[in-house]
């Protein structure tokens, strides 16, 4: 692990040890009351989840038809993230939908696209894991799709009918509502920053030791 | 033959449609209570704290699944390179 890496760390831990004291100063909302301050993990996981599948789709992209091989380290670790960020995501929005709207989940376009996102990712894990020779690239043209799927994601609610609140909230946001959640989301990027890069160090850490153990077998 | 294939089709088009039935009767009147039911009570602070909970944990969790399997590849990789010397 790089000092930055352990530096972006740090800086990342402290911000999410403060980020109570910072989210208890912001005011309730009118009609959810409490329950809308997991909003502020929420949002700043299912951005980080977005993220993850974009950065997880380009670098699959690069290996795919540029043929550069270390992207597929970050692609991976890209991945895992997706996985981990959604679910994160997935655990924390029924929370607050439960008290919000009086349900766990409904089958709306932005929680359905969610979710197959989610699934799309863990397939690419398990493709990378089970999926014997072949399956970087097979796994790396479902990153693709799963990439694809982001923007729809994105404006869904905007477009279907839905619960969940639209796109319009985070630019509307007062003040003291908006300094929490722009703490929070740069809580959230620093902490997937570091970890998207020690991912990466781990799987190319793991490619040389399977081309040591490779070339001694031939050896 | 031909039919039967379009039989099957044409129920596996529908079958979405007829598992979901028919939607509830609109009710004709709202009937009031004072109390919310207690299967229905739910404290924001217990859904708060279980999202910030979860969120918290499960970050941890992962950072200290990542630090352990990174350690162990260093370890396996510097055993390897020495023995390769």
């Amino acid at each position: 692990m790089t000092t930055a890496v352990k530096a972006q760390l740090a800086v990342a831990a402290a911000m999410f040890a403060a980020a109570p004291w910072v989210i208890n100063a912001a005011p309730h909302e009118a009609t959810m009351g409490l329950v809308y301050k997991i909003y502020f993990f929420h949002m700043p996981a299912a951005w980080m989840f977005m993220v993850a599948a974009i950065v997880s789709g380009v670098a699959s992209a690069r290996f795919l038809f540029a043929k550069r091989l270390a992207s597929d380290a970050t692609a991976v670790a890209a991945a895992e993230l997706a996985v981990v960020f959604g679910l994160l995501a997935l655990v924390t929005g029924p929370l607050w939908a439960r008290k919000a709207w009086g349900v766990w989940w409904v089958w709306d376009a932005r929680l359905t696209s969610s979710l197959m996102l989610f699934l799309i990712f863990v397939a690419y894990l398990l493709l990378r894991q089970f999926g014997g020779p072949g399956a970087d690239k097979l796994s790396a043209g479902l990153a693709l799709f799963g990439m694809a799927n982001v923007p729809f994601i994105y404006v869904s609610v905007n477009y279907w009918r839905t619960l969940h609140p639209k796109t319009s909230v985070v630019p509307t946001l007062p003040v003291e509502m908006g300094v929490p959640l722009w703490f929070c989301v740069t809580a959230f990027l620093l902490l997937f920053l570091a970890l998207l890069k020690m991912r990466a160090t781990l799987e190319r850490q793991r490619a040389r030791v399977d081309a040591l153990y490779l070339s001694y077998d031939e050896a | 033959m031909r039919y039967l294939r379009l039989l099957i089709l044409a129920t596996c088009v529908a079958l979405p449609a007829l598992a979901t039935g028919q939607p509830a009767p609109s009710p004709d009147e709202f009937v009031p209570i004072s109390q919310i039911p207690p299967e229905e009570q739910i404290p924001a602070i217990n859904l708060v704290a279980a999202a910030y909970a979860f969120v918290w944990l499960a970050l941890m969790g992962y950072v200290w699944s990542l630090g352990r399997r990174l350690q162990k590849t260093e370890t396996d990789l510097a055993r390897l390179e020495r023995k390769g010397q």
